[in-house]
């Protein structure tokens, strides 16, 4: 039986974005209910034990990381929610904003109710200007219908909602990196710890959390643990550190497929039937080469590599928490899937990532800034037909020694940069050298201009 | 005779009660002047800093840090033409149609044209992937751009 959607159940109705349809498909009976039935703790009890990890990119145990928040705090605790959503080729985020915000919402307000937030911090990428009006004027529809301000439905409960825009900067996903944007600062992301539960936005403990997690939350109040359990892949017992990979995912399918689309599917599925299933397959009739699973800071998968003692290859992996880091990929990212067909060109493909990072690092720490301008220039290099043969050992050398991993910068931007330069030439080791060898230039060798940094 | 009026003060400091601190209304205010006034010039940056309670140099520090504003001596044109050349969109195109923007509208990415019309600047992935090429007309995405498509827009905008 084909899967039915939950999450993006309600995106293709008309006006699906409006309060009078989310409540005649029984939108905000949840909270309703759960503000008269529970308490707090008992929604944070239920969130961890629903085993749901944040959609964001590292996959945090949600109901975990809201435990981290100070005992009996006087406040304010904060909520922002990231809607940053700049990792490349990822729109997921976006399709839920700007289809079904009020879905997205009530999970900001259950959410809220069980960390004892009064205050919702909606940071979205300038980018989105229809993800925020459409999110805006929710808001406000809310406030009109006395759903958000002082002493919602007679509870006693405070909630107010503020969105609030970006201005097109990819480190302020980094969350750190938001809070300090959002205060009116430059978006450089700060020193951990303390970490935001004990110490985030305006000095106060505050969560953050991504939309999709906002939208997941809601899900788990309404139908249960039982159904979010029922879906997706369950703990590896041999790996005692493993959470797991419960619900439903929105994965993206972008580049060279027939069918770009977002799809939402149990966790677990593979890159081959997401690709061959639901995206139409590689487009033009070609074969895939190489795959991105999940935004550009995953890494890259070599389609045709055998895993080991199998028929099986790195298509074959399946998309949950774990299956990326079995291929040498960092892991599950955003689950943003894009495929790179046979005709193109690994050189290149790695020339617009290393251009991505060395334009977004916020150039605080001097391995993140100094590794990815490098990086860029020596990918430039061989795209040029100047590689020379020791320059894809210093790729991968710098590429392993900058990030949180090794333990050299601050946020995390660095290993994303680094991941899909030592996955890409220690899987595609053959072609860039025969690029060296040859000198043959890249089509767009005549290279966009780098301006700025931030 | 200030940079911004009354009616853009208020604006702004109708920010002021959503947030615990005056500097978070930091990029609001930016994003409210720049919008109009396609710039925000140095005596603007004294003006939001007066009502934000900071000093010009912390309104300038934190604008500078986002390439996206046009400061001091520049100025964007009545349109803002992005043309994004994330991976996704490479792929399908955004290189080829970044050089066909550029040699139609006869200026570089970063540049408005002589008419003040477009400025055309590249953006990094901007969530648009399922319509690769994708561009962006100020902040509202335009999905799947042919070159054919673009010298549309590109018409309609000069005549806006
Ligand atoms: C460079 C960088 C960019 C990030 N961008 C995003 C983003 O756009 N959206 C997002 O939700 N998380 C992003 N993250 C992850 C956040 O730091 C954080 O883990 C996440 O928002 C937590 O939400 P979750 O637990 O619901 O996933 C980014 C992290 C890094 C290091
Ligand atoms: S790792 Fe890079 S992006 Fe992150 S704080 Fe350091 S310089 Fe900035
Ligand atoms: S890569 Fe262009 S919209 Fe994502």
């Amino acid at each position: 039986m084909p899967y039915e959607p939950v999450l993006l159940a309600r995106i293709d109705k008309p006006n699906s974005s409006k309060l009078e349809g989310y409540r005649a498909d029984g939108g905000y009976a949840t909270f309703e209910r759960v503000l008269k039935e529970l308490q707090p703790a008992q929604v944070i009890a239920q969130v961890k034990d629903s085993g749901l990890r944040g959609r964001g990119g590292a996959g945090f145990p949600t109901g975990l990381k809201w435990t981290f928040l100070p005992q009996n705090h006087p406040g304010p605790i904060y909520l922002c929610v990231n809607a940053d959503e700049s990792e490349p080729c990822t729109y997921n985020n976006r399709i839920l904003m700007e289809k079904d915000p009020h879905q997205v919402i009530e999970g900001i307000m259950l959410s809220c109710y069980a960390i004892k937030s009064k205050c919702a911090y909606f940071y979205i990428r300038y980018e989105y200007g229809d993800g925020f009006r459409s999110m805006q004027s929710a808001v406000e529809e809310l406030y009109a219908a006395k759903l958000l301000g002082k002493n919602i439905l007679g509870s006693g409960f405070d909630l107010d909602i503020v969105v609030h825009r970006g201005a097109g900067a990819y480190i302020c996903g980094e969350e750190t990196g938001l809070i300090e944007s959002l205060e009116g600062k430059r978006a450089w992301p700060r020193i951990k710890p303390p970490f935001p539960a004990v110490e985030g936005a305006f000095r106060k403990p505050t969560i953050v959390n991504n939309v999709e997690t906002m939208a997941c939350v809601t899900q788990i109040m309404k139908l249960g643990n039982a159904w979010f359990k029922s879906l997706g892949v369950p703990p590896d017992p041999k790996n005692p550190r493993d959470a797991g990979s419960y619900g439903p995912k929105l994965y993206t399918l972008a580049g060279h497929v027939e069918k770009p689309i977002c799809v939402e599917l149990p966790m677990g599925v593979t890159i081959r039937e997401l690709v061959e299933k639901h995206g139409g397959g590689v487009w033009k009739g070609r074969k895939a080469k190489a795959v991105n699973p999940g935004g550009l800071s995953m890494g890259f998968v070599d389609v045709n590599a055998k895993l080991k003692d199998s028929d099986l290859t790195e298509y074959d992996i399946p998309l949950d928490f774990n299956g990326p880091g079995r291929v040498a990929c960092l892991g599950l990212g955003t689950a943003a899937v894009t495929v790179i067909d046979d005709q193109t060109s690994m050189v290149d493909v790695l020339h617009n990532v290393c251009q991505f990072f060395s334009h977004e690092s916020c150039g605080q720490c001097t391995p993140c800034r100094e590794g990815t301008g490098w990086m860029l220039k020596i990918v430039d290099r061989l795209r040029r037909g100047q590689g020379r043969k020791e320059d894809l050992d210093i790729l991968v050398d710098v590429a392993d020694r900058i990030g949180i991993m090794p333990g050299t910068t601050i946020c995390g931007l660095s290993d994303g940069a680094g991941w899909p330069v030592k996955t890409a030439i220690r899987k595609f080791r053959a072609e860039f050298e025969a690029a060296i060898k040859s000198g043959a230039k890249s089509q767009y060798a005549k290279s966009l201009e780098v301006v700025g940094a931030h | 005779m200030g940079a911004l009026t009354e009616d853009m003060k208020n604006r702004i400091r109708a920010f002021l009660p959503k947030y615990p601190r005056k500097q978070a209304v930091t990029l609001p205010a930016l994003h409210l002047v720049h919008d109009e006034l396609r710039t925000v010039s140095n005596e603007a940056i004294v003006e939001i800093a007066e009502i934000l309670e900071l000093h010009p140099s912390e309104v300038q520090d934190t604008m500078t840090f986002y390439e996206f504003y046009k400061g001091e001596g520049q100025k964007n044109g009545k349109t803002r033409l992005w043309v994004c050349r994330g991976l996704a969109c490479m792929l399908r195109g955004a290189y080829e149609l970044i050089e066909h923007c550029e040699s139609k509208l006869g200026v570089k990415c970063g540049h408005t044209t002589e008419d003040g019309t477009i400025t055309l600047e590249f953006a990094e992935c901007i969530g648009a992937c399922d319509g690769a090429p994708a561009c962006m007309r100020e902040d509202v995405h335009v999905m799947n751009v042919t070159p054919e498509k673009a010298d549309a827009l590109i018409t309609e905008l000069k005549l806006k």
